[in-house]
């Protein structure tokens, strides 16, 4: 019925750059990556195209495993905290008074928009030895030697919560605005104590939100080598870090190619069990 | 009926401020005349003077800018256009190119970091400005692109149809309505944009020229290889921009809300 | 979804496509406006063929549904619209929107955006939006659908006047049927993308050619009978456990022949003589709507029947019998032609 006029060149010019620029610079740039990292690394500089699965292999010597394991948990810590800090915050702010709510929402976006890596200082400023933490503590005397948290483990996963803190924020309170408090109330007066309808009610409904920001916070701590770098020295290694130690410093860009092919397909299988447990094609709060 | 609980308040202050600690602490500190930024010292704006002596500083904040700019405009022109596109073509090659072109904000930047660099060495690009504008636009695309589909999909088609029939051809009702009503959705997507562009370390890490600096390269460098209390003046000089810029993107948006709110009712 | 249907429009005539929703009467509009191109078939304008033209270059203007301002223009700007994409010289635009703006008393609003008006400006915007360059048929779809009711009252004499001052064809969408016999120099009924009957307000209100006008059109009882004699243009019928008449004076009918009647609920009488010719019924339920007092009253057969009256109350009592008549010139025979594929 709809019959359109003859309007499809004019669109598809429009559409053009769009295809254009996936292909080559969002398309080329993955399969190659693909096809790098079957490929053997030349004795001194560069690769040799020839087919070889040794990449792969290599990821499952002990030493790389461990990154891998490392990584995975360091990521799961700093989750776990988002989650118990984040979900709570959202939460809270979506229940806010609508005036509230705005100056909590301009609060929130001046740390966000902040440069991560000025926030990041903040924090060394914070950990590092005589800095303000220790003056703090042994000011009150419950300490007398420096703490030494910069460069440990601690400082770390602290430096990712806070980091990666407000997307879980953003996710679980753009969920929780939508959520009709009626619900709750109904579930109440159906009988259900304050936790029952929490438990079957918000959370079910926050549900999405949370999910969206547990892989919002998830896949990027598993890469962001800098806040390990600078709070954790060398100490830490993310599987972030052995990708750009091998890109960099190693100069193997097959074997990090194939580390990068093994987080992604790891974060790609994040993204769709979120699409199959939510039924929803974007991630909540993503902007 | 319900009892005052103050508890959510009080968890909501004690988050908020613990937020906002480390970046008081940079502030507090770049006006420190110490060296040493654990001890303070006195009042003073040495570094602050030593932070505009400092030529490499300055031409970095000029790349970064520069930087910011080409890639938010480039993926405006880019997403827009797609995105307006994308609502009226019926191809089967759309889906997949819709994903891949939203592909760069889902996987970690880290990969991404990774696939240019291996690709543009590749292609044989030379690594500099060039190469750091085409892979900030790859991850400034789809900020642009969601903005923008979501406003159109809000869109009343009624308006653009009253436009053709008032007797606009097509490029007069895209000039005409459909542009001026995703202005503000384009305006906050490239400020969006430029924020995650000038923010950008991982990304510009792997794909910049050895003579480019960014500002987040420099002071990424800068704290690595042991700081110097100029990094605090310029994080506060930065963070005076930044809370300029949330003013200015919540009067975007607050325009923004006023031209949709007819279609409300 | 519209299945052969056709129609002309005379210059300066000002029709009606009254229908339920989702029967085919919006889609009709966007066709002749050029939003939509019709499978097969022509639209006529002026005797030339604008199947083919392309909205922008039509003779004909729409006033949109939910009016379709441009939220980012001023009022004058929505209204110069048209005459700026004509490049019409400046002084000659900014007199034809004074003159516009005039024509639908909004003299003095030229500077508001759409959002700073009430929903009755905003429509009278729309409509000298779309009479501004003076097209040959102005389009309609449910123009007053968002007003309430009296300033749905109120525009529609407004909207009656000002198409007879222009003397521009209009073509007027609309689901009320009050509204249709208020305006319209025409109707046309419309039902599943089929026009059910074209006539003037009079003959589709009292002459309704199917049960589905008589229902849609005012609310009209149908009545299943069957026709006993014909004697001085009046049909005597056995109706539903009764009597019953129904004049022949437009209607040609034959002794023994099955038909459908339509009576309206305000002209069926209740009558206490036991030698009357009429139906007898039992008082199901009364209501009171509107300024109507509505009696619903069931019939031997089962179906049901109702009667309305001006008042509050009848005196007539839920469970008594009682005795339907009507006189035979308010009877219609309906669905007499053979519905129509």
């Amino acid at each position: 019925m709809n019959k359109p006029h003859k309007k499809n060149g004019a669109v598809w010019l429009a559409a053009l750059p769009l295809y254009l620029f996936t292909l080559v610079f969002v398309l080329g740039p993955l399969v190659y990556m693909l096809i790098l990292s079957f490929q053997k690394r030349a004795d001194v500089w560069g690769v040799v195209h020839e087919f070889t699965l040794a990449n792969y292999q290599n990821i499952l010597t002990p030493v790389y495993l461990e990154t891998f394991v490392e990584s995975f948990r360091l990521a799961l810590t700093s989750t776990f905290f988002i989650v118990l800090i984040g979900y709570p915050f959202g939460y809270f702010m979506a229940k806010l008074s609508a005036p509230w709510k705005k100056r909590m929402m301009l609060l929130l976006m001046v740390p966000f928009w902040t440069s991560s890596l000025i926030r990041l200082y903040g924090w060394i400023i914070i950990f590092r030895a005589k800095g303000t933490l220790d003056q703090l503590l042994m000011g009150l005397g419950l300490i007398d030697k420096p703490l030494k948290l910069l460069y440990s483990y601690e400082a770390v996963v602290v430096g990712m919560v806070y980091a990666l803190l407000q997307f879980m924020i953003l996710a679980v309170y753009s969920s929780a605005e939508k959520l009709d408090w009626n619900l709750v109330q109904a579930a109440r007066d159906l009988g259900a104590t304050p936790f029952q309808a929490f438990y079957t009610v918000t959370l079910k409904l926050t549900l999405p939100g949370l999910l969206s920001g547990v892989i919002l916070t998830f896949i990027p701590s598993m890469g962001l080598f800098f806040i390990a770098d600078l709070l954790g020295g060398n100490k830490i290694v993310l599987v972030g870090s052995l990708i750009q130690d091998q890109l960099m410093k190693a100069h193997n860009w097959p074997f990090a190619a194939a580390l990068s092919v093994v987080l992604m397909i790891l974060t790609s299988l994040m993204i769709t069990l979120y699409k199959r447990v939510t039924h929803s094609n974007e991630l909540e709060g993503i902007l | 009926m319900k009892q005052k609980n103050r508890l959510p308040h009080l968890f909501l202050g004690i988050v908020t401020v613990i937020l906002y600690l480390p970046i008081i602490l940079v502030v507090v500190y770049s006006f420190n005349e110490s060296k040493i930024s654990s001890v303070w010292s006195g009042f003073s704006l040495t570094w602050y003077e030593t932070l505009f002596r400092d030529k490499d500083m300055f031409q970095a904040l000029i790349n970064s800018i520069v930087l910011g700019l080409c890639s938010s405009v480039c993926a405006a022109l880019i997403g827009t256009l797609g995105a307006v596109a994308f609502t009226r073509l019926q191809a089967r090659s759309k889906k997949p190119i819709e994903y891949l072109s939203t592909l760069p904000i889902m996987i970690p930047e880290i990969i991404l970091g990774m696939v240019f660099m291996t690709f543009f060495s590749l292609i044989g690009l030379p690594f500099g400005m060039t190469t750091l504008i085409i892979a900030h636009t790859a991850f400034c695309i789809p900020y642009i692109y969601m903005l923008v589909k979501a406003r159109l999909v809000g869109m009343d088609p009624s308006l653009a149809e009253a436009a053709r029939d008032l007797g606009a051809g097509e490029l007069r009702v895209f000039l005409d309505v459909t542009l001026p009503l995703l202005a503000p959705a384009i305006a906050s997507g490239m400020l969006l944009s430029f924020a995650m562009s000038f923010d950008d370390v991982i990304i510009s890490v792997f794909v910049t020229g050895v003579n480019v600096n960014t500002l987040p390269i420099k002071i990424y460098s800068q704290l690595k290889t042991g700081v110097t209390p100029e990094i605090n003046a310029l994080c506060t000089l930065m963070l005076a921009a930044t809370i300029l810029l949330v003013a200015l993107s919540s009067l975007i948006g607050r325009l923004g809300k006023q031209s949709t709110a007819q279609k409300e009712d | 979804m519209l299945k052969g249907i056709s129609l002309s429009v005379a210059q300066g005539e000002f029709i009606t496509l009254l229908g339920s929703s989702g029967c085919g009467k919006t889609t009709t509009l966007r066709i002749i406006a050029g939003l939509e191109s019709p499978d097969t078939g022509r639209v006529l304008l002026e005797g030339k063929d604008v199947t083919q033209t392309p909205p922008n270059r039509r003779d004909v203007n729409t006033v949109f549904q939910n009016y379709a301002l441009f939220p980012h223009m001023t009022v004058a700007a929505n209204v110069a619209y048209s005459l700026k994409l004509k490049k019409r010289p400046k002084a000659e635009i900014e007199q034809a929107v004074r003159d516009a703006l005039e024509l639908v008393q909004l003299t003095g609003y030229e500077k508001r955006m759409p959002n700073e008006l009430s929903g009755g400006q905003r429509q009278r915007v729309a409509i000298a939006r779309a009479v501004v360059n003076r097209p040959k048929v102005l389009l309609l779809d449910e123009p007053l659908g968002a007003l309430d009711l009296q300033l749905r009252r109120q525009m529609q004499q407004e909207l009656k006047a000002l198409q007879k001052s222009l003397g521009i064809t209009f073509i007027y969408i609309t689901h009320d049927q009050e509204e249709a016999l208020n305006m319209s120099d025409r109707i046309v009924v419309m039902r599943e993308g089929r026009f059910e009957q074209i006539g003037t307000p009079s003959e589709v209100y009292d002459l309704p050619k199917t049960s589905y006008v008589a229902r849609f059109v005012g609310t009209a009882n149908i009545l299943k009978a069957t026709v006993q004699s014909v004697e001085n243009g009046v049909a005597k019928l056995q109706c539903s456990g009764g009597c019953g008449m129904v004049q022949t004076l437009h209607y040609p009918l034959t002794a023994g022949q099955e038909i459908s009647l339509a009576v309206r609920s305000e002209q069926i009488e209740f009558s206490n003589a036991p030698d009357a010719c009429g139906i007898p019924a039992t008082v199901s339920e009364k209501s009171f709507a509107g300024g109507m007092l509505r009696i619903a009253l069931r019939l031997s057969d089962g179906s049901e029947v109702v009667a309305s009256r001006h008042g509050i109350d009848l005196p007539v009592k839920i469970g008594e019998q009682v005795m339907l008549t009507w006189q035979a010139f308010h009877a219609v025979p309906v669905d007499l032609e053979a519905p129509h594929e």
